[in-house]
């Protein structure tokens, strides 16, 4: 076949692959980390197209002395730094003996949030506690910060007797209404549009609650995303749309979302919404992002897009092996260090936390989280006997019991009973 | 009333009747929607409660599942049910299993409308009856209207349930009664036996078929535009067949049409979808394992055909008079 137009070059297709893969030496000298305190800080009521640039940069509080400079410092006391620093150090504390007990066969699957838990936590913090939280699976810091109880989280991690959502869901998909965290879902970004309509309807019923999505950046390609967007920028809806930007998305890395052509943030840009990236590592900056962009809500601002630059430094579950695909210098190497330790040494920097504190708070929430462990496993884990009654297999999938489903529990319990079982 | 302004007078009833209902979809507001569905219930209720939507399906039910697990009731319209597959995930995997999945933490009571079905030459776009994708699923209802005074009854029922509940319109008799016939006007509403709608609140409950005609020789299932077409077809052919409306297919009202088939001995399911696994497959099944003692002939299927609806070729796709009066002489040559 004869080429047509062959005085032209032929046109190649561009297929992004992550710099450094297993056996190279990560190195992230070309990520660029403007310094602490250099991003301005416009007025919460400021329109979203005269901020463009900070959708580009990187808002960043803590310096690399454990300083707090710059606008967006919160200015935060003692305390609820404290607080802050405790919640985080719990929920790794939480995810490391969870990913124990999966290792230990108690339950079927685990995810970490190692190096995530300012995203969670320092937003929490920053919220109303009655504002709706539509998270993705990541954001157990969220659960942790308000203070669900945790031998609760570890019976719906273990499908027990104990667990609310009757052995329903994949361990780590919580359901609480009463905590404001909406039920988990594992197909990606759906939680995205229905964090808009919870706040659509907030503002509709003049409510002063706001809401609050997360989402990973690879799921930022799902269409549900783009049309949460035009929803929230069309209605102005109360809402904070996060985009956790951990640069990994199980094995395929942020390029395959669009990251070499533009940032996260900047997806706002297009949509007239306003825009954030903040370092998701520096505690402070997220606070005082999710705090700006709720002062936003609150006013009738309208929705803010917050990019979270973070870094995902274990597996994306306990079914992932992320030395398969990813240099294993990549965590260390990250330029944002890690946020529990930075967040320690900014408390430590103002005279109000030492190492030995520090350490005794780490075992004491091991201890904690153990003793949890225990409660919770009074009630049975995975795999150890059927938790649940047969029938509730039945329950719950419309308000009332349709004949169908009747007809279908009654079978099977007489095919049971007929088996002997 | 015809169907539309039946439809119409729904949403106003429970729109007067429940603060937290509200309507939305694409062109729902100042213009009252493309079928003029909601005609006149934005200046009634107000553009909080009424409102126009972006052109994205899968925002709009998200965004309805969203304000439901807030509290409210909506109704979202999706303007062609072929343009519902957009909105596939977040029906299937979010609004369907929410109750379940949280255990009732969060619900979504959303009543979701959509005209569907051919018989007005709209192609392959604008015709399409999707219920046998929803009828698969657990956790979502599917309502079918086939006359105004249903759909008024049954829309109502609908906006009050609990549950996700998929509302389809039959587009192809918003207006009048359709006979199956492309080469004469059908029958009006005005003398129909279901012409007059009540204006205010009256409820048919979910899961509850009706018997179109008493008969004894053949009972056939049917629903939406279908059950004129029937009718139409029995009367011509002076056949004294049992005609069932299931009205509702997730819940399906099986007793009714249980006592029906043992009565008649012989079963012919209608349905303009598509033939392969579609609903009709499942009520063959539902019906063989109940009644087949009773069976005096094998079940007959009149359907769609299994190729995308043709435009200029609808009338011969449409299962009309011609096809269902070919399967009736089938089922009752013996």
């Amino acid at each position: 076949m004869d080429a047509p137009r062959a005085n032209l070059p032929p046109l190649s297709l561009h297929v992004p692959e992550p710099k450094f893969r297993p056996g190279d030496e990560a190195d992230f000298s070309d990520v660029d980390v403007p310094p602490a305190g250099s991003a301005r800080r416009p007025d919460s009521a400021a329109p979203a197209d005269s901020f463009h640039e900070l959708a580009y940069t990187l808002i960043r509080v803590l310096d690399d002395s454990g300083q707090a400079v710059g606008p967006w410092n919160p200015r935060l006391d003692p305390e609820a730094l404290r607080k802050m620093l405790r919640s985080m150090a719990m929920v790794r504390a939480f995810d490391e003996r969870m990913f124990r007990a999966q290792r230990q066969g108690k339950t079927s699957f685990y995810m970490k949030s190692t190096g995530e838990e300012a995203v969670s936590v320092a937003a929490t913090m920053a919220l109303a506690a009655d504002d709706m939280c539509f998270p993705s699976y990541r954001q157990q810091g969220i659960l942790i910060t308000r203070g669900y109880p945790l031998v609760t989280m570890m019976n719906q991690i273990y499908s027990n007797k104990g667990d609310p959502l009757q052995g329903r869901q994949l361990p780590i998909m919580y359901s609480a209404k009463d905590h404001g965290f909406f039920s988990i879902s594992g197909n990606l970004a759906t939680q995205y549009p229905q964090a808009v309509g919870w706040a659509m309807a907030s503002a509709a019923k003049g409510d002063t609650r706001i809401a609050a999505t997360w989402c990973g950046e690879g799921s930022t390609a799902e269409g549900d995303f783009h049309s949460a967007m035009t929803f929230a920028t069309v209605y102005k809806a109360p809402v904070i749309l996060n985009v956790v930007n951990n640069q990994w998305a199980i094995s395929s890395f942020s390029g395959f979302a669009g990251a070499e052509a533009t940032t996260f943030a900047a997806r706002a840009v297009g949509y007239g919404i306003a825009g954030l990236r903040v370092d998701g590592n520096d505690a402070l900056a997220v606070y005082a992002a999710t705090q700006w962009a709720a002062e936003r809500a609150r006013t009738n601002q309208g929705p803010t897009l917050i990019e979270h630059f973070t870094y995902r430094a274990e597996g994306h579950s306990t079914s992932d092996d992320a030395s398969a695909y990813r240099s294993a210098g990549e965590p260390n190497a990250w330029p944002l260090g890690d946020p529990v330790r930075r967040l320690k040494e900014h408390l430590i920097a103002l005279g109000e936390w030492d190492e030995e504190r520090h350490a005794a708070q780490d075992l004491e929430l091991a201890e904690e989280v153990k003793r949890a462990q225990k409660e919770a496993e009074k009630n049975g884990v995975l795999g150890h006997g059927m938790h649940q009654p047969f029938e509730t297999m039945f329950e719950g999938v419309f308000e009332e019991m349709p004949w169908h489903l009747k007809e279908q529990s009654e079978q099977m319990i007489a095919e049971r009973k007929a088996a002997g079982i | 009333m015809n169907m539309i302004q039946a439809i119409n007078s729904a949403m106003d009833v429970m729109m007067a009747r429940d603060p937290d209902v509200v309507v939305m979809g694409e062109d729902v507001g100042y213009f009252g929607g493309v079928f003029r569905a909601t005609a006149g219930l934005q200046t009634k209720y107000g553009k909080t409660r009424v409102f126009d939507t972006p052109i994205t399906e899968i925002g709009i039910i998200g965004v309805a599942i969203g304000m439901g697990a807030y509290g409210l009731r909506p109704v979202p319209e999706i303007q062609f049910a072929d343009y519902i597959y957009p909105a596939l995930d977040q029906l299937v995997s979010e609004a369907a299993r929410l109750r379940y999945r949280s255990a009732a933490d969060f619900t979504a009571p959303i009543t979701v409308r959509s005209p569907f079905g051919g018989g007005i030459f709209g192609g392959q776009t604008h015709s399409q009856s999707p219920e046998g994708i929803f009828t698969h699923v657990s956790g979502i209802k599917t309502v079918i209207p086939s006359n105004p005074y249903d759909a008024k009854g049954l829309l109502i029922s609908a906006i009050e349930d609990n549950d996700p509940t998929l509302f389809f319109e039959p587009k192809r008799i918003y207006n009048g009664p359709f006979d199956g016939h492309y080469d004469r006007p059908s029958k009006n509403w005005s003398n129909h036996p279901l012409g007059e709608v009540p204006e205010g609140y009256y409820k048919i409950p979910l899961g509850k078929a009706a018997t179109v005609r008493a008969g004894e020789a053949v009972t056939i299932l049917c629903y939406g535009t279908m059950v004129h077409v029937v009718a139409n077809t029995i009367e011509e052919m002076q056949v004294d067949a049992e005609i069932i409306d299931l009205r509702t297919l997730v819940p399906l009202d099986i007793k009714a049409i249980e006592q029906s088939v043992k009565k008649t001995g012989r079963c012919l399911i209608v349905h303009e979808a598509t033939r392969t696994g579609g609903f009709g497959a499942e009520l063959s099944a539902l019906v063989q394992e109940r009644c087949f003692y009773h069976l005096e002939a094998p079940i007959e299927r009149v359907t769609g055909f299994d190729t995308p609806y043709p435009h200029s070729l609808e009338w011969a796709y449409f299962p009309g008079p011609v096809r269902i009066g070919e399967a009736l002489k089938k089922l009752l040559k013996d």
